[in-house]
């Protein structure tokens, strides 16, 4: 297929993945903000929602403060924002109209329809039940768009481009919400907060939707060294650093496979997951929490270039 | 101006036989219902994302194109007149084409003046003395036809460089099929569905003669901001080729590649979307990334095929329409079949004055333009617009030529309070490969939805219409 039909279905993933990451992010927060002081302390959740999203110089060189509704704004409907749900659904339109050929006519169908139906949310929402209205419609945007392409497409190398496209999104999102409330999850003797940090916990399940796999997993209260397992080692959890990189190296392997040849990309990926495989918490701890989210996001990148470089250019 | 033609009542009134279910059927359908499947059709359009973009327009980069869910029926003698006479016409626009980067026998012989080609911007010096595969120049064509009365069919516009509006006529006809079940099994009409087989079995047939494998055609997209890209995707897919941008095609040693997840391929055929000034920055105008570098070396080479090939718009331009009947006869020793509109070409000095005099009664065109764009239409045109044309016409005359009103014929048409005659036009395409000439029948035809109006041009707020071919 072409290069740039492949570039394209990636990045149609990518954005509706991160708009969906967004909505989430900003779904936890929101509920988190609502809690009373006592319950939360008194750190900004705007803030670092917006850290999350991975945008906080861009925040801040529009606004002064990360309050809710400059975070909310600037997260959801900004168009000067890139990277806002709008944004991203606005670019996943661009990129599945420049290949509409590749899609099926769900996912164009899917995709085109959230496009029509955002102009509806104008340039933000009224009242909170309006914006809770709009985050669940942004999270079942992307499950019908993935859906359709789960259930329509052929499986070829123009699905399998577009699943790395979820993946590496996935993986970054994920590996986001580790680097910027890793202080929350340290084991019990290097703790820094209180028992105030229980809803933090609750707050990081949720966002990466994982409230109630958590008790079913480990069938206990929350202990955030096992927020951390889960969201790391665990394969079984949809969005787990281990879980992604099961389904990067899945698919890079049917590319080859199809292709007949290997390429950087691949060995990067299983590399990867190799180290992910081989890991055990309380040496992740020992190393270092943040220092390890801040490896595997630099080595993430360096994955989604070396895909780049194989075969989207 | 006499009285338009109905195409379904005529001149006298009396349901002509073409017509006669679809006028039961109008009477029959509640209004209600009628509009409740025009509502249906636009959604469907709007789903599917059938759009264009209207230059100049800074908030409607995207706009649907108002589909009218009467459609417009021609009788199969009707079709057989029209099949011949396209025929016809595209052999001698090929070639014109082909002669005049060859032999120029056509400037010898005196029929057609000299600077009309020499001073024509379509005019491409490259392509002189260059051969083409198989010497077609004219692969795919749009030939505007305009009806005057129950005999008289006038060609408009040939449109012989990158013609568009032919997924209309297959979305048009899917829509309503969909919409009209019960209208469809009342009829008989020919099909148009296997216009993209159509269209591939003329594009691999025309592949250069030295492709050893089988030939792999691409269709080339100036991309998504082009007015016409959702056409340019439509086709691809349902030609089953790519749909490639410049970028994604290179040139090394004279022969086309097209960038893949696996490496380099080789290209034969380009279905072009993409006028021949943005074809190759190396040869054309070097200011544009929409083509690619080096193109042209290529096709030179004789290792590419470009359909339309190059140049060809010296045949489309208003100036050289007019010559059209002469050069029917010239290369084909056949009288015209299908009628030119009585032209006046403002370059010659009785036709400018005679043009001047009676500006209020004729169309002006722009001998380059097209889409509706820079036109005059004298009859309803307001005293400043007369006096500005008129000041344009005698600066650069050689750039305008001058016809009659013609009172194109009308179709009965959903308006704001019931069915009433719109005035039409068709677009067929005319397909040109090894083995000859295939026309889907039918075509595209636009319909002019305010109420008098005469420009049918999507980008003037035309609409359009499915068409219907009865089979025997």
């Amino acid at each position: 297929m072409l290069s740039r039909t492949a570039d394209n279905l990636y990045w149609l993933s990518r954005y509706v993945e991160r708009a969906e990451y967004l909505a989430r992010i900003l779904e936890a927060t929101h509920r988190l903000s609502a809690l009373p002081l006592a319950y939360v302390g008194t750190s900004n959740e705007w803030e670092s929602a917006v850290a999350t999203a991975g945008c906080s110089a861009a925040l801040f060189a529009t606004y002064d403060e990360a309050n809710e509704s400059n975070v909310t704004n600037f997260l959801a409907f900004s168009t000067a924002n890139t990277s806002s749900i709008r944004s991203c659904f606005e670019l996943a339109r661009g990129n599945a109209r420049a290949v509409r050929t590749a899609l099926t006519v769900e996912m164009w169908d899917s995709i085109n329809t959230t496009w029509l139906e955002l102009k509806r949310f104008g340039n933000g929402p009224t009242s909170s039940e309006e914006f809770s209205r709009f985050l669940r419609w942004v999270q079942e945007s992307s499950l019908r768009f993935d859906g359709s392409a789960y259930r329509t497409m052929l499986r070829n190398d123009a699905y399998w481009f577009s699943r790395l496209g979820v993946y590496i999104e996935r993986a970054d999102n994920t590996a986001r919400i580790l680097d910027v409330k890793y202080h929350l999850l340290l084991p019990e003797n290097e703790r820094v907060g209180g028992p105030l940090d229980y809803f933090q916990w609750a707050a990081i399940l949720r966002s990466v939707s994982a409230h109630t796999g958590y008790h079913w997993v480990y069938r206990e209260s929350l202990k955030p060294w096992l927020v951390a397992d889960l969201l790391i080692l665990r394969d079984e959890m949809p969005r787990s650093l281990a879980s992604c990189y099961e389904a990067i190296v899945r698919n890079l392997d049917s590319i080859a496979g199809a292709y007949g040849r290997q390429g950087p990309a691949q060995r990067h990926a299983r590399g990867v997951r190799m180290r992910l495989q081989n890991s055990r918490m309380d040496g992740i701890f020992q190393r270092g929490l943040h220092e390890f989210i801040g490896e595997f996001i630099a080595e993430n990148n360096r994955l989604g270039t070396l895909v780049t470089e194989q075969f989207l250019t | 101006m006499v009285a338009a033609f109905d195409e379904m009542k005529g001149h006298l009134g009396d349901v002509r036989p073409a017509y006669g279910e679809l006028s039961r059927w109008l009477a029959e359908v509640p209004p209600d219902v009628l509009d409740y499947r025009r509502r249906e059709a636009e959604l469907i359009f709007k789903r599917i994302g059938i759009t264009f973009a209207v230059y100049g327009e800074a908030d409607a980069q995207e706009r649907l194109i108002p589909f009218d869910v009467i459609p417009r029926i021609m009788s199969a003698a009707e079709w057989r007149l029209l099949e011949k006479g396209l025929t016809q016409r595209v052999a001698a626009l090929n070639a014109f084409i082909n002669d005049i980067y060859g032999a120029r026998e056509v400037l010898r012989a005196g029929v057609v003046p000299d600077d009309l080609v020499f001073r024509n911007p379509a005019f491409r010096p490259e392509m002189s003395g260059q051969k083409v595969p198989h010497n077609i120049h004219v692969h795919i064509a749009g030939i505007d036809i305009v009806r005057v009365d129950a005999e008289t069919f006038y060609v408009l516009e040939d449109n012989v460089r990158t013609p568009s509006g032919v997924s209309y006529m297959l979305e048009n006809r899917e829509i309503m099929m969909r919409l009209f079940p019960e209208l469809f099994s009342r009829h008989r009409i020919a099909p148009v569905e296997n216009y993209p087989d159509e269209l591939l079995a003329t594009l691999r047939s025309v592949a250069p003669a030295k492709t050893a494998r089988d030939p792999e055609v691409v269709l080339l997209t100036p991309g998504v901001f082009n007015s016409a890209y959702y056409e340019h995707s439509f086709l691809a897919d349902k030609l089953g080729v790519e749909l490639v941008e410049g970028r994604d095609l290179f040139v090394k040693d004279e022969i086309v590649f097209m960038r893949t997840t696996q490496g380099a391929r080789r290209v034969d055929v380009i279905y072009r979307r993409i006028d021949d000034d943005f074809i190759d920055p190396l040869t054309f105008r070097p200011d544009t990334a929409l083509g690619v570098p080096g193109l042209m070396s290529a096709y030179q080479a004789g290792n590419l095929t470009l359909a339309n090939a190059v140049g060809t718009g010296i045949a489309d331009d208003k100036a050289v329409y007019s010559f059209m009947p002469e050069i029917i006869r010239f290369y084909l020793g056949e009288e015209p079949i299908l009628k030119n509109v009585p032209t006046w070409r403002c370059r010659e000095e009785e036709h400018l004055a005679y043009t001047l005099d009676h500006l209020h009664e004729l169309v002006i065109k722009e001998v380059h333009g097209s889409g509706g764009y820079g036109m005059l239409i004298g009859p309803t045109a307001g005293k400043v617009a007369i006096e500005q044309f008129r000041a344009k016409l005698k600066t650069s005359p050689k750039n305008f030529i001058s016809q009659p009103t013609l009172a194109l014929s009308t179709c009965p048409t959903c308006v704001e309070n019931g069915v009433a005659p719109r005035h039409v036009d068709l677009r067929p395409f005319v397909l040109t490969g090894r083995n000859g000439v295939r026309i889907v029948p039918g075509g595209l035809t636009r319909v002019a939805l305010k109420e008098g109006s005469l420009v049918v041009n999507s980008s003037q707020g035309g609409g359009t219409k499915d068409t219907w071919v009865l089979d025997g």
